[in-house]
Protein backbone atom coordinates (compact mmCIF):
# COMPACT_ATOMS: atom_id res chain seq x y z
CA UNK A 1 0.00 0.00 0.00
CA UNK A 2 1.19 3.50 -0.93
CA UNK A 3 1.15 6.02 1.86
CA UNK A 4 2.34 8.95 -0.27
CA UNK A 5 -1.14 10.50 -0.70
CA UNK A 6 -1.63 10.53 3.10
CA UNK A 7 1.79 12.01 3.72
CA UNK A 8 1.05 14.62 1.07
CA UNK A 9 -2.33 15.42 2.66
CA UNK A 10 -0.81 15.90 6.11
CA UNK A 11 2.10 17.92 4.77
CA UNK A 12 -0.34 20.19 2.95
CA UNK A 13 -2.61 20.49 6.00
CA UNK A 14 0.31 21.17 8.37
CA UNK A 15 1.78 23.89 6.18
CA UNK A 16 -1.62 25.46 5.58
CA UNK A 17 -2.44 25.51 9.29
CA UNK A 18 0.96 27.06 10.08
CA UNK A 19 0.72 29.81 7.44
CA UNK A 20 -2.92 30.54 8.23
CA UNK A 21 -2.18 30.84 11.94
CA UNK A 22 0.36 33.57 11.25
CA UNK A 23 -1.96 35.40 8.83
CA UNK A 24 -5.12 34.98 10.91
CA UNK A 25 -3.72 36.06 14.27
CA UNK A 26 -3.52 39.78 13.42
CA UNK A 27 -6.71 39.61 11.32
CA UNK A 28 -8.75 37.91 14.06
CA UNK A 29 -7.36 40.30 16.69
CA UNK A 30 -8.28 43.30 14.55
CA UNK A 31 -11.79 41.97 13.94
CA UNK A 32 -12.30 41.28 17.65
CA UNK A 33 -11.20 44.74 18.77
CA UNK A 34 -12.42 47.07 16.04
CA UNK A 35 -15.64 49.03 15.97
CA UNK A 36 -14.94 50.17 12.43
CA UNK A 37 -17.62 50.16 9.77
CA UNK A 38 -15.60 47.95 7.48
CA UNK A 39 -15.73 45.10 10.02
CA UNK A 40 -18.85 43.41 8.54
CA UNK A 41 -17.31 43.60 5.06
CA UNK A 42 -14.12 41.95 6.24
CA UNK A 43 -16.11 39.32 8.16
CA UNK A 44 -18.25 38.53 5.12
CA UNK A 45 -15.16 38.31 2.95
CA UNK A 46 -13.39 35.89 5.31
CA UNK A 47 -16.52 33.73 5.58
CA UNK A 48 -16.98 33.47 1.80
CA UNK A 49 -15.05 30.17 1.37
CA UNK A 50 -17.60 28.46 3.65
CA UNK A 51 -20.53 29.17 1.34
CA UNK A 52 -18.89 29.20 -2.09
CA UNK A 53 -18.86 25.95 -4.06
CA UNK A 54 -15.27 24.66 -4.20
CA UNK A 55 -15.53 24.83 -7.97
CA UNK A 56 -16.03 28.61 -7.89
CA UNK A 57 -13.15 29.09 -5.50
CA UNK A 58 -11.04 26.62 -7.45
CA UNK A 59 -11.81 28.31 -10.75
CA UNK A 60 -10.74 31.76 -9.55
CA UNK A 61 -7.65 30.47 -7.82
CA UNK A 62 -6.73 28.47 -10.89
CA UNK A 63 -7.13 31.57 -13.03
CA UNK A 64 -5.21 33.78 -10.58
CA UNK A 65 -2.30 31.37 -10.32
CA UNK A 66 -2.12 30.63 -14.02
CA UNK A 67 0.06 32.33 -16.60
CA UNK A 68 -2.99 34.35 -17.76
CA UNK A 69 -3.11 36.48 -14.61
CA UNK A 70 -0.52 39.05 -13.49
CA UNK A 71 0.13 37.09 -10.29
CA UNK A 72 0.79 33.80 -12.01
CA UNK A 73 2.85 35.52 -14.73
CA UNK A 74 4.95 37.29 -12.10
CA UNK A 75 5.71 34.06 -10.26
CA UNK A 76 6.57 32.22 -13.44
CA UNK A 77 8.61 34.91 -15.19
CA UNK A 78 10.39 36.54 -12.25
CA UNK A 79 10.66 33.79 -9.65
CA UNK A 80 10.55 30.86 -12.01
CA UNK A 81 7.86 29.10 -10.00
CA UNK A 82 4.93 27.46 -11.73
CA UNK A 83 1.94 27.67 -9.38
CA UNK A 84 -0.77 25.65 -11.11
CA UNK A 85 -0.58 21.89 -10.78
CA UNK A 86 2.17 22.18 -8.18
CA UNK A 87 2.37 21.66 -4.41
CA UNK A 88 3.05 25.40 -3.85
CA UNK A 89 -0.14 26.23 -5.72
CA UNK A 90 -2.04 23.75 -3.55
CA UNK A 91 -0.78 25.42 -0.37
CA UNK A 92 -1.92 28.84 -1.63
CA UNK A 93 -5.33 27.48 -2.63
CA UNK A 94 -5.75 25.71 0.73
CA UNK A 95 -4.95 28.94 2.57
CA UNK A 96 -7.91 30.63 0.88
CA UNK A 97 -10.15 27.63 1.28
CA UNK A 98 -9.49 27.15 5.03
CA UNK A 99 -9.14 30.81 6.08
CA UNK A 100 -12.53 31.08 7.87
CA UNK A 101 -11.82 27.95 9.90
CA UNK A 102 -8.79 29.66 11.43
CA UNK A 103 -10.09 33.23 11.69
CA UNK A 104 -13.51 32.57 13.18
CA UNK A 105 -12.54 30.51 16.26
CA UNK A 106 -9.64 32.86 16.96
CA UNK A 107 -11.88 35.89 16.66
CA UNK A 108 -14.54 34.51 18.99
CA UNK A 109 -11.76 33.45 21.37
CA UNK A 110 -10.40 37.00 21.49
CA UNK A 111 -13.92 38.36 21.87
CA UNK A 112 -14.61 36.07 24.82
CA UNK A 113 -11.73 37.52 26.81
CA UNK A 114 -12.71 40.03 29.47
CA UNK A 115 -11.83 43.47 28.06
CA UNK A 116 -10.75 44.60 31.51
CA UNK A 117 -8.15 41.82 31.58
CA UNK A 118 -6.61 43.16 28.38
CA UNK A 119 -6.77 46.71 29.72
CA UNK A 120 -5.13 45.59 32.96
CA UNK A 121 -2.27 44.31 30.84
CA UNK A 122 -1.94 47.63 28.98
CA UNK A 123 -2.00 49.46 32.31
CA UNK A 124 0.75 47.14 33.48
CA UNK A 125 2.80 48.65 30.66
CA UNK A 126 2.55 45.72 28.26
CA UNK A 127 2.31 46.27 24.51
CA UNK A 128 -0.46 44.84 22.35
CA UNK A 129 1.84 42.06 21.13
CA UNK A 130 2.84 41.09 24.69
CA UNK A 131 -0.82 41.22 25.72
CA UNK A 132 -1.83 38.90 22.87
CA UNK A 133 0.86 36.32 23.62
CA UNK A 134 0.97 36.41 27.43
CA UNK A 135 -2.61 37.27 28.37
CA UNK A 136 -5.05 36.70 25.49
CA UNK A 137 -3.86 33.45 23.90
CA UNK A 138 -3.17 31.55 27.15
CA UNK A 139 -6.71 32.37 28.30
CA UNK A 140 -8.37 31.02 25.17
CA UNK A 141 -6.66 27.68 24.72
CA UNK A 142 -9.83 25.85 23.61
CA UNK A 143 -10.39 28.41 20.82
CA UNK A 144 -6.73 28.23 19.89
CA UNK A 145 -6.69 24.44 19.68
CA UNK A 146 -10.01 24.38 17.84
CA UNK A 147 -8.74 26.87 15.26
CA UNK A 148 -5.53 24.98 14.53
CA UNK A 149 -6.96 21.46 14.54
CA UNK A 150 -10.12 22.25 12.60
CA UNK A 151 -8.08 24.11 9.98
CA UNK A 152 -5.77 21.13 9.73
CA UNK A 153 -8.64 18.65 9.52
CA UNK A 154 -10.58 20.76 7.05
CA UNK A 155 -7.57 20.95 4.75
CA UNK A 156 -7.08 17.19 4.92
CA UNK A 157 -10.74 16.82 3.93
CA UNK A 158 -10.59 19.25 1.00
CA UNK A 159 -11.30 17.85 -2.44
CA UNK A 160 -12.83 20.11 -5.07
CA UNK A 161 -10.36 22.97 -4.89
CA UNK A 162 -7.42 20.57 -4.72
CA UNK A 163 -8.60 18.71 -7.78
CA UNK A 164 -9.08 21.89 -9.80
CA UNK A 165 -5.87 23.66 -8.79
CA UNK A 166 -3.56 20.70 -8.30
CA UNK A 167 -4.85 18.05 -10.60
CA UNK A 168 -3.61 14.62 -9.66
CA UNK A 169 0.12 14.45 -10.05
CA UNK A 170 1.65 11.47 -8.30
CA UNK A 171 3.79 12.54 -5.32
CA UNK A 172 3.15 16.23 -6.00
CA UNK A 173 -0.56 17.04 -5.82
CA UNK A 174 -2.28 13.69 -5.47
CA UNK A 175 -3.50 13.94 -1.90
CA UNK A 176 -5.56 11.26 -0.15
CA UNK A 177 -8.99 12.61 -1.10
CA UNK A 178 -8.02 12.82 -4.77
CA UNK A 179 -6.44 9.36 -4.65
CA UNK A 180 -9.68 7.87 -3.30
CA UNK A 181 -11.68 9.59 -6.04
CA UNK A 182 -9.40 8.06 -8.66
CA UNK A 183 -9.64 4.59 -7.15
CA UNK A 184 -13.42 4.78 -7.28
CA UNK A 185 -13.28 5.96 -10.87
CA UNK A 186 -11.05 3.01 -11.74
CA UNK A 187 -13.40 0.74 -9.75
CA UNK A 188 -10.61 -0.29 -7.39
CA UNK A 189 -13.14 -0.55 -4.56
CA UNK A 190 -11.02 -2.53 -2.13
CA UNK A 191 -8.28 0.12 -2.07
CA UNK A 192 -10.92 2.89 -1.92
CA UNK A 193 -12.42 1.15 1.12
CA UNK A 194 -9.06 0.92 2.83
CA UNK A 195 -8.08 4.55 2.16
CA UNK A 196 -11.51 5.82 3.19
CA UNK A 197 -11.50 3.82 6.40
CA UNK A 198 -8.08 5.25 7.28
CA UNK A 199 -9.39 8.78 6.62
CA UNK A 200 -12.42 8.23 8.86
CA UNK A 201 -10.25 6.77 11.62
CA UNK A 202 -7.72 9.60 11.60
CA UNK A 203 -10.36 12.33 11.36
CA UNK A 204 -12.35 10.89 14.24
CA UNK A 205 -9.30 10.61 16.50
CA UNK A 206 -8.29 14.20 15.73
CA UNK A 207 -11.75 15.62 16.45
CA UNK A 208 -12.16 13.47 19.55
CA UNK A 209 -8.91 14.74 21.00
CA UNK A 210 -10.00 18.36 20.40
CA UNK A 211 -13.27 17.81 22.24
CA UNK A 212 -11.58 15.97 25.11
CA UNK A 213 -9.02 18.74 25.45
CA UNK A 214 -11.70 21.45 25.44
CA UNK A 215 -13.80 19.62 28.02
CA UNK A 216 -10.74 19.36 30.28
CA UNK A 217 -9.94 23.05 29.85
CA UNK A 218 -13.50 24.06 30.66
CA UNK A 219 -13.46 21.94 33.79
CA UNK A 220 -10.15 23.53 34.82
CA UNK A 221 -11.60 27.03 34.50
CA UNK A 222 -14.79 26.01 36.25
CA UNK A 223 -17.11 26.55 33.31
CA UNK B 1 -0.15 68.12 42.57
CA UNK B 2 -2.33 66.48 39.98
CA UNK B 3 -4.14 68.84 37.71
CA UNK B 4 -6.70 67.91 35.13
CA UNK B 5 -9.28 69.47 32.88
CA UNK B 6 -11.46 67.15 30.90
CA UNK B 7 -14.11 67.72 28.27
CA UNK B 8 -15.94 64.95 26.51
CA UNK B 9 -19.35 64.29 25.04
CA UNK B 10 -20.97 61.37 26.78
CA UNK B 11 -23.86 59.37 25.49
CA UNK B 12 -25.73 58.63 28.67
CA UNK B 13 -29.18 57.30 29.35
CA UNK B 14 -30.63 60.82 29.20
CA UNK B 15 -29.10 61.71 25.86
CA UNK B 16 -25.86 63.55 25.29
CA UNK B 17 -24.12 65.03 28.30
CA UNK B 18 -21.00 67.12 28.38
CA UNK B 19 -18.43 65.80 30.78
CA UNK B 20 -16.78 68.91 32.11
CA UNK B 21 -14.32 68.44 34.91
CA UNK B 22 -11.66 70.73 36.31
CA UNK B 23 -9.91 69.29 39.33
CA UNK B 24 -6.78 69.61 41.40
CA UNK B 25 -5.73 66.82 43.70
CA UNK B 26 -2.92 67.03 46.20
CA UNK B 27 -0.22 64.43 46.16
CA UNK B 28 -1.02 61.61 48.55
CA UNK B 29 -4.66 62.60 48.88
CA UNK B 30 -7.41 59.96 49.09
CA UNK B 31 -10.35 61.22 47.07
CA UNK B 32 -13.71 59.52 46.78
CA UNK B 33 -15.79 59.95 43.65
CA UNK B 34 -19.49 59.58 44.22
CA UNK B 35 -22.69 60.09 42.29
CA UNK B 36 -25.48 58.20 40.58
CA UNK B 37 -24.63 55.56 38.03
CA UNK B 38 -24.24 57.04 34.60
CA UNK B 39 -22.91 60.32 35.98
CA UNK B 40 -19.51 59.81 34.39
CA UNK B 41 -17.40 58.50 37.29
CA UNK B 42 -15.98 55.48 35.51
CA UNK B 43 -15.41 57.47 32.31
CA UNK B 44 -13.42 60.01 34.31
CA UNK B 45 -11.15 57.27 35.67
CA UNK B 46 -10.75 55.73 32.21
CA UNK B 47 -9.77 59.08 30.70
CA UNK B 48 -7.17 59.59 33.44
CA UNK B 49 -5.80 56.13 32.70
CA UNK B 50 -5.67 56.84 28.98
CA UNK B 51 -8.15 54.07 28.18
CA UNK B 52 -10.63 56.49 26.69
CA UNK B 53 -10.15 59.45 24.38
CA UNK B 54 -11.14 62.95 25.43
CA UNK B 55 -10.06 66.54 25.11
CA UNK B 56 -8.06 66.75 28.26
CA UNK B 57 -5.13 68.37 29.96
CA UNK B 58 -3.62 66.10 32.56
CA UNK B 59 -0.57 67.13 34.53
CA UNK B 60 0.88 64.91 37.20
CA UNK B 61 3.53 66.69 39.22
CA UNK B 62 5.71 68.35 36.64
CA UNK B 63 4.99 65.79 33.97
CA UNK B 64 2.36 66.34 31.31
CA UNK B 65 0.39 63.18 30.53
CA UNK B 66 -1.97 64.75 28.08
CA UNK B 67 -2.58 68.08 26.41
CA UNK B 68 -3.17 69.31 22.89
CA UNK B 69 0.20 67.99 21.69
CA UNK B 70 1.14 65.18 24.03
CA UNK B 71 -0.93 62.09 24.70
CA UNK B 72 0.90 59.46 26.71
CA UNK B 73 -0.18 55.93 25.91
CA UNK B 74 -1.86 53.97 28.69
CA UNK B 75 1.33 51.90 29.00
CA UNK B 76 3.39 55.02 29.75
CA UNK B 77 1.11 56.54 32.39
CA UNK B 78 2.12 55.57 35.87
CA UNK B 79 -1.21 54.37 37.14
CA UNK B 80 -2.66 51.46 39.01
CA UNK B 81 -6.22 50.49 38.20
CA UNK B 82 -8.51 48.23 40.19
CA UNK B 83 -11.57 47.00 38.32
CA UNK B 84 -14.86 46.12 39.96
CA UNK B 85 -14.67 42.64 38.41
CA UNK B 86 -10.99 42.17 39.46
CA UNK B 87 -9.79 41.42 35.88
CA UNK B 88 -6.99 39.16 37.12
CA UNK B 89 -4.89 37.27 34.59
CA UNK B 90 -6.62 33.90 34.86
CA UNK B 91 -3.69 32.00 33.36
CA UNK B 92 -1.24 33.16 36.02
CA UNK B 93 -0.86 32.33 39.68
CA UNK B 94 -1.41 35.03 42.30
CA UNK B 95 2.31 35.75 42.49
CA UNK B 96 2.72 35.73 38.69
CA UNK B 97 -0.13 38.24 38.40
CA UNK B 98 1.97 40.63 40.45
CA UNK B 99 5.31 39.82 38.85
CA UNK B 100 3.89 40.19 35.33
CA UNK B 101 3.42 43.89 36.10
CA UNK B 102 6.84 44.37 37.62
CA UNK B 103 9.36 41.65 38.29
CA UNK B 104 10.12 42.86 41.83
CA UNK B 105 9.93 39.75 44.01
CA UNK B 106 10.52 41.61 47.28
CA UNK B 107 7.73 44.08 46.66
CA UNK B 108 5.38 41.27 45.63
CA UNK B 109 6.18 39.35 48.80
CA UNK B 110 5.71 42.45 50.94
CA UNK B 111 2.33 43.27 49.39
CA UNK B 112 1.10 39.68 49.64
CA UNK B 113 2.20 39.49 53.30
CA UNK B 114 0.42 42.76 54.09
CA UNK B 115 -2.84 41.48 52.65
CA UNK B 116 -2.61 37.93 54.10
CA UNK B 117 -2.25 36.43 50.65
CA UNK B 118 1.27 35.07 50.85
CA UNK B 119 0.07 31.55 51.63
CA UNK B 120 -2.05 31.64 48.47
CA UNK B 121 0.68 32.86 46.14
CA UNK B 122 0.74 29.75 43.95
CA UNK B 123 -3.03 29.51 43.63
CA UNK B 124 -4.85 30.46 40.46
CA UNK B 125 -7.50 33.20 40.40
CA UNK B 126 -10.44 30.87 39.74
CA UNK B 127 -9.79 29.10 43.05
CA UNK B 128 -10.02 32.32 45.09
CA UNK B 129 -13.01 34.02 46.71
CA UNK B 130 -14.17 37.45 45.57
CA UNK B 131 -12.49 39.20 48.47
CA UNK B 132 -9.21 37.39 47.85
CA UNK B 133 -9.34 38.21 44.15
CA UNK B 134 -9.88 41.89 44.84
CA UNK B 135 -6.93 41.92 47.27
CA UNK B 136 -4.73 40.39 44.56
CA UNK B 137 -6.00 43.01 42.14
CA UNK B 138 -5.15 45.84 44.57
CA UNK B 139 -1.66 44.41 45.16
CA UNK B 140 -1.18 44.07 41.41
CA UNK B 141 -2.15 47.71 40.89
CA UNK B 142 0.53 48.79 43.39
CA UNK B 143 3.34 46.73 41.85
CA UNK B 144 4.42 49.54 39.51
CA UNK B 145 4.46 52.00 42.44
CA UNK B 146 2.00 54.15 40.49
CA UNK B 147 1.65 57.91 40.79
CA UNK B 148 -2.12 57.55 40.91
CA UNK B 149 -4.19 54.60 42.07
CA UNK B 150 -7.65 54.42 40.50
CA UNK B 151 -10.23 52.21 42.18
CA UNK B 152 -13.48 51.67 40.28
CA UNK B 153 -16.06 50.53 42.83
CA UNK B 154 -13.56 48.02 44.14
CA UNK B 155 -15.66 46.69 47.01
CA UNK B 156 -19.20 46.85 45.68
CA UNK B 157 -19.33 43.15 44.75
CA UNK B 158 -18.31 42.00 48.24
CA UNK B 159 -20.31 41.29 51.38
CA UNK B 160 -20.28 43.63 54.36
CA UNK B 161 -17.68 41.89 56.52
CA UNK B 162 -15.30 41.44 53.59
CA UNK B 163 -15.77 45.09 52.69
CA UNK B 164 -14.78 46.21 56.17
CA UNK B 165 -11.67 44.04 56.05
CA UNK B 166 -10.63 45.34 52.64
CA UNK B 167 -11.38 48.94 53.59
CA UNK B 168 -8.91 48.59 56.44
CA UNK B 169 -6.35 46.96 54.16
CA UNK B 170 -6.65 49.70 51.55
CA UNK B 171 -6.25 52.30 54.28
CA UNK B 172 -3.07 50.70 55.57
CA UNK B 173 -1.70 50.31 52.04
CA UNK B 174 -2.46 53.97 51.42
CA UNK B 175 -0.66 54.92 54.65
CA UNK B 176 2.41 52.98 53.62
CA UNK B 177 2.65 53.80 49.90
CA UNK B 178 1.11 57.29 50.10
CA UNK B 179 -0.22 56.83 46.57
CA UNK B 180 -2.62 59.49 45.43
CA UNK B 181 -5.88 57.57 45.22
CA UNK B 182 -9.20 58.16 43.51
CA UNK B 183 -11.91 55.70 44.46
CA UNK B 184 -15.39 55.44 43.01
CA UNK B 185 -17.85 54.48 45.73
CA UNK B 186 -21.54 54.78 46.51
CA UNK B 187 -21.32 53.92 50.15
CA UNK B 188 -21.21 57.02 52.42
CA UNK B 189 -19.81 55.09 55.38
CA UNK B 190 -17.05 53.68 53.19
CA UNK B 191 -16.23 57.11 51.83
CA UNK B 192 -16.24 58.68 55.29
CA UNK B 193 -13.96 56.00 56.65
CA UNK B 194 -11.42 55.97 53.82
CA UNK B 195 -11.33 59.29 52.01
CA UNK B 196 -10.38 62.75 53.15
CA UNK B 197 -12.22 64.47 50.34
CA UNK B 198 -15.31 63.61 48.38
CA UNK B 199 -16.36 64.77 44.93
CA UNK B 200 -19.95 64.26 43.85
CA UNK B 201 -20.77 64.06 40.16
CA UNK B 202 -24.17 64.53 38.63
CA UNK B 203 -24.87 64.53 34.89
CA UNK B 204 -21.14 64.61 34.22
CA UNK B 205 -20.53 67.74 36.31
CA UNK B 206 -19.11 68.26 39.77
CA UNK B 207 -21.94 69.34 42.04
CA UNK B 208 -20.15 69.01 45.36
CA UNK B 209 -16.53 68.89 46.40
CA UNK B 210 -15.27 69.08 49.93
CA UNK B 211 -14.33 67.37 53.14
CA UNK B 212 -16.27 64.20 53.84
CA UNK B 213 -17.87 65.57 56.98
CA UNK B 214 -19.13 68.67 55.18
CA UNK B 215 -20.53 66.82 52.20
CA UNK B 216 -21.80 63.62 53.74
CA UNK B 217 -23.10 64.44 57.19
CA UNK B 218 -26.72 65.40 56.80
CA UNK B 219 -27.41 66.23 60.43
CA UNK B 220 -26.65 69.89 60.18
CA UNK B 221 -29.61 71.93 61.34
CA UNK B 222 -31.74 71.08 64.30
CA UNK B 223 -32.06 67.32 63.79
CA UNK B 224 -29.61 65.31 65.79
CA UNK B 225 -30.43 61.93 64.42
CA UNK B 226 -31.51 61.50 60.87
CA UNK B 227 -31.68 58.71 58.33
CA UNK B 228 -32.81 58.46 54.78
CA UNK B 229 -34.71 55.41 53.73
CA UNK B 230 -37.35 53.97 51.47
CA UNK B 231 -40.93 53.59 52.60
CA UNK B 232 -41.90 49.97 52.05
CA UNK B 233 -45.32 49.57 53.68
CA UNK B 234 -48.01 51.41 55.64
CA UNK B 235 -50.14 49.31 58.01
CA UNK B 236 -53.15 50.34 60.00
CA UNK B 237 -53.14 48.91 63.51
CA UNK B 238 -56.21 49.92 65.56
CA UNK B 239 -56.08 53.70 65.59
CA UNK B 240 -52.48 54.20 64.62
CA UNK B 241 -50.47 53.51 61.52
CA UNK B 242 -47.14 51.73 61.27
CA UNK B 243 -44.67 52.55 58.52
CA UNK B 244 -42.01 50.06 57.51
CA UNK B 245 -38.91 51.84 56.29
CA UNK B 246 -35.75 50.34 54.82
CA UNK B 247 -32.62 52.19 55.88
CA UNK B 248 -29.67 50.61 54.16
CA UNK B 249 -29.95 46.89 54.91
CA UNK B 250 -32.04 47.48 58.03
CA UNK B 251 -35.83 47.46 58.27
CA UNK B 252 -37.47 49.61 60.95
CA UNK B 253 -41.03 50.13 62.14
CA UNK B 254 -42.18 53.64 62.95
CA UNK B 255 -45.48 54.77 64.41
CA UNK B 256 -47.19 57.47 62.37
CA UNK B 257 -50.39 59.34 62.99
CA UNK B 258 -53.29 59.72 60.63
CA UNK B 259 -52.18 63.28 59.83
CA UNK B 260 -48.66 62.28 59.00
CA UNK B 261 -49.77 59.56 56.64
CA UNK B 262 -51.11 62.12 54.16
CA UNK B 263 -48.71 62.63 51.33
CA UNK B 264 -46.78 59.45 52.03
CA UNK B 265 -46.47 57.01 49.18
CA UNK B 266 -45.04 53.52 49.11
CA UNK B 267 -41.61 53.52 47.50
CA UNK B 268 -40.95 57.13 48.44
CA UNK B 269 -37.65 58.35 49.86
CA UNK B 270 -38.31 59.45 53.44
CA UNK B 271 -36.24 60.85 56.25
CA UNK B 272 -36.51 59.57 59.80
CA UNK B 273 -35.27 61.95 62.41
CA UNK B 274 -35.58 62.63 66.11
CA UNK B 275 -34.83 65.69 68.12
CA UNK B 276 -35.83 65.29 71.67
CA UNK B 277 -33.85 62.41 73.12
CA UNK B 278 -30.29 61.22 73.23
CA UNK B 279 -29.70 58.03 71.26
CA UNK B 280 -28.03 55.22 73.11
CA UNK B 281 -25.31 53.30 71.34
CA UNK B 282 -24.98 49.72 72.42
CA UNK B 283 -23.17 46.76 70.93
Amino acid sequence: MDFTPFILSFKLAGLTAFILFIISLPLAWYLSQTKSRIKPFLEALTALPIVLPPSVLGFYILWALSYNSPIGAFFENVLGVKLVFSFTGLVIASCFYSLPFMVQPLQSGFESINKNMLEASYIAGKSKLQTIFFVALPNMKPALITAIIVTFAHTVGEFGVVLMVGGSIEGETKVASVAIYEMVEMMDYSMAHLYSAIMIGISFVVLLSVYIFNAKQNRKFGL
Amino acid sequence: MIDFKIEKKLHGTQGVMNLNIDLQIKEGEFVALSGKSGSGKTTLLRILAGLEKADATIKVGKKIWQDTKINLAVQKREIGFVFQDYALFENMSVEKNLLFVNNDKDLAKHLLKMTDLYELKSRYPNTLSGGQKQRVSICRALMKRPKILLLDEPLSALDTSMRTKLQNEIISLHKEFKTTTIMVSHDPSEIYKMASRVIVLEDAKIINDGLCKDVLLKTQGSQKFSFEGELLELKKVDVIYIAIVAIGQQLVEVVVSQNEIKGLEIGQKVRLSTKAFNPIIST
